[in-house]
């Protein structure tokens, strides 16, 4: 089952794949792709219902003219699934790994853990901006949205402004180690982030053993 | 009738000592988002662009722009994206503002043009020329040089204070943008409120704004620009790097400077800004003057302007 929540002037696709008891687990897709139609086997031992969530240009979410994206943006679509769904964990995969670091910060007492796993986008810009480019690229009408692709696989993330929002999750989760990194990749600001005391390299399945018996 | 506009007066009454409306106005389509341009002067002359400041709108350019235009350039200005009379867009950000402006500049000529920008303006005129400096013949900006401190009237171009109380607000503030309206009231109390913003700009210029950058409701007036605009910074974006690639730019360009702090000044000071201006530059403060240097000296400012154009 699929329902609209709504974001600004966007519709943003939240789908349930699995009903059941308890907290939801969500989650976030990569850069360019979409919510899998069906529970995944990696999280097949989450103990509640399973959503999945369509960011702003990708998937059956709406898709806006002009560009304009920035992940502080999918932050916000995610915190639209929040208002709807409430306390929940998430798992982010790339770009969505990202994103679920920032609202793990951004709304601590609803995110009842983050788990950060490697896809497409998860490395993002940077530190610091490079040369710079008016960057432009041709709509098209269906998803995912080119400009989305174009903007958010640089977007500039500072590894100080990343490791701030693990410091924002640890401080106000009471959580002892809200975030959890799967990923094997290494960009700047996930080593950066790493260093925190809010933060832990661990497996998928144990990290949702933890996060699922979590207040 | 509503009591607000039982209470307002006839905006046909209202007008501003030297302000005209622009001779012709187009529209550009920037990737599926409107953009509303206005022009001053001849079709035939070189043409000029100015570029507006955050939550600001073309028509603020209404005593400037016809001074350049009567000296003979045809004034292109344009509403940034959710600004005037634009497109109220999905989505909002820096590169998306300049991608717009260079949609715009695409739309007139395709060789190198003037600029002059003001605040916000600036700093996106300054990413455009920094990235294609040979479609940028010169570049003057008033008060919109880059800063240490994050500038007020820039949605996601800087890193503010971003404690746990910020980020809530701000994502409280997203939540609520698919509802938000801008608050009705009669033509003196928009005027009223643009003063916080503009305390040191006359109170009929104040008043006759309203008549360009609000609507009338049958509620009252409401400013047109997009309620999902928020000012006052929210991003990974630190100013200091603006100001590291400042020395490398390879535009002319003018620089300008208030010297009177105000609400949406960006507080830039000339001593701590020359280090930083490119080899050839030119760099003037202004005495006793507030943020909005082109509408508090009008005639000096476009006096200076010709001079830096020649």
């Amino acid at each position: 089952m699929s329902i609209f929540v709504t974001h600004g002037k966007v519709k943003l696709a939240l789908h349930t794949l699995r009903n059941g008891r308890g907290r939801p687990l969500l989650l976030l897709h990569a850069l360019g792709e979409a919510s899998p139609p069906e529970t995944p086997d990696y999280v097949a031992a989450w103990p509640g219902p399973v959503m999945a969530l369509d960011f702003t240009g990708h998937g059956q979410s709406s898709i806006p003219h002009g560009g304009g994206y920035t992940a502080e943006i999918l932050m916000g679509d995610v915190d639209a699934a929040l208002a709807m769904i409430g306390k929940t964990t998430i798992v982010g995969q790339g770009l969505g790994a990202y994103v679920a670091l920032l609202i793990a910060g951004g709304r601590p007492q609803l995110v009842r853990g983050a788990v950060l796993c490697d896809g497409s986008g998860l490395t993002g810009g940077g530190d610091e901006p490079g040369p710079v480019v008016v960057r432009a690229t041709t709509e098209r009408d269906h998803a995912p949205d080119p400009f989305a692709q174009v903007e958010l696989a640089e977007d500039l993330r500072p590894s100080e402004y990343a490791a701030h929002f693990a410091r924002l999750a640890g401080r106000s989760s009471g959580i002892d180690q809200p975030i959890s990194i799967v990923a094997k990749t290494r960009p700047d600001w996930l080593t950066r982030v790493l260093e925190e005391p809010a933060v832990v390299e661990a497996p998928l399945d144990e990290a949702l053993a933890r996060y699922a018996v979590v207040e | 009738m509503t009591q607000a506009i039982a209470e307002d007066i006839d905006p046909f009454t209202i007008s501003y000592p030297g302000a005209r409306r622009p001779d012709r106005h187009r529209w550009v389509n920037s990737y599926g988002v409107h953009i509303h341009v206005c022009e001053w002067g001849q079709i035939s002359d070189p043409p000029l662009f100015l570029v507006h400041g955050g939550s600001d709108f073309a028509g603020t350019f209404d005593v400037f722009g016809p001074l350049l235009a009567d000296e003979g350039w045809r004034v292109v200005s344009w509403d940034h994206r959710g600004h005037g009379d634009s497109d109220h867009a999905t989505l909002y950000g820096w590169d998306a503002d300049v991608r717009d402006g260079l949609s715009v500049l695409d739309s007139t000529r395709p060789d190198p043009v003037p600029v002059i920008a003001h605040s916000k303006g600036g700093g996106m005129m300054l990413q455009l020329a920094d990235a294609l400096p040979r479609r940028i013949s010169r570049l003057m900006i008033i008060d919109g040089l880059p800063t240490p401190q994050p500038a007020p009237d820039i949605t996601n171009h800087e890193q503010r204070r971003m404690d746990e109380k910020a980020v809530g607000e701000w994502l409280d503030h997203r939540r609520k943008a698919a509802s938000a309206q801008r608050k009705p009231g009669t033509l003196h109390e928009l005027a009223d409120r643009r003063a916080k913003m503009n305390p040191r700009l006359p109170r009929q210029w104040l008043e006759y704004l309203v008549t360009i950058g609000a609507r009338r409701d049958p509620d009252g007036w409401r400013w047109k620009l997009d309620p999902a605009i928020r000012f006052g910074g929210f991003g990974p974006w630190r100013p200091e790097w603006s100001l590291k690639r400042l020395s490398q730019l390879d535009v002319p360009l003018f620089g300008m400077t208030a010297t009177v702090a105000e609400e949406m000044g960006w507080g830039t000071k000339a001593d701590s800004l020359r280090p930083y201006m490119p080899r050839g530059s030119k760099l003037l403060e202004m005495e006793e003057t507030g943020h909005f240097i082109h509408i508090e000296r009008p005639h000096e400012v476009a006096r200076l302007a010709l001079e830096f154009l020649s």
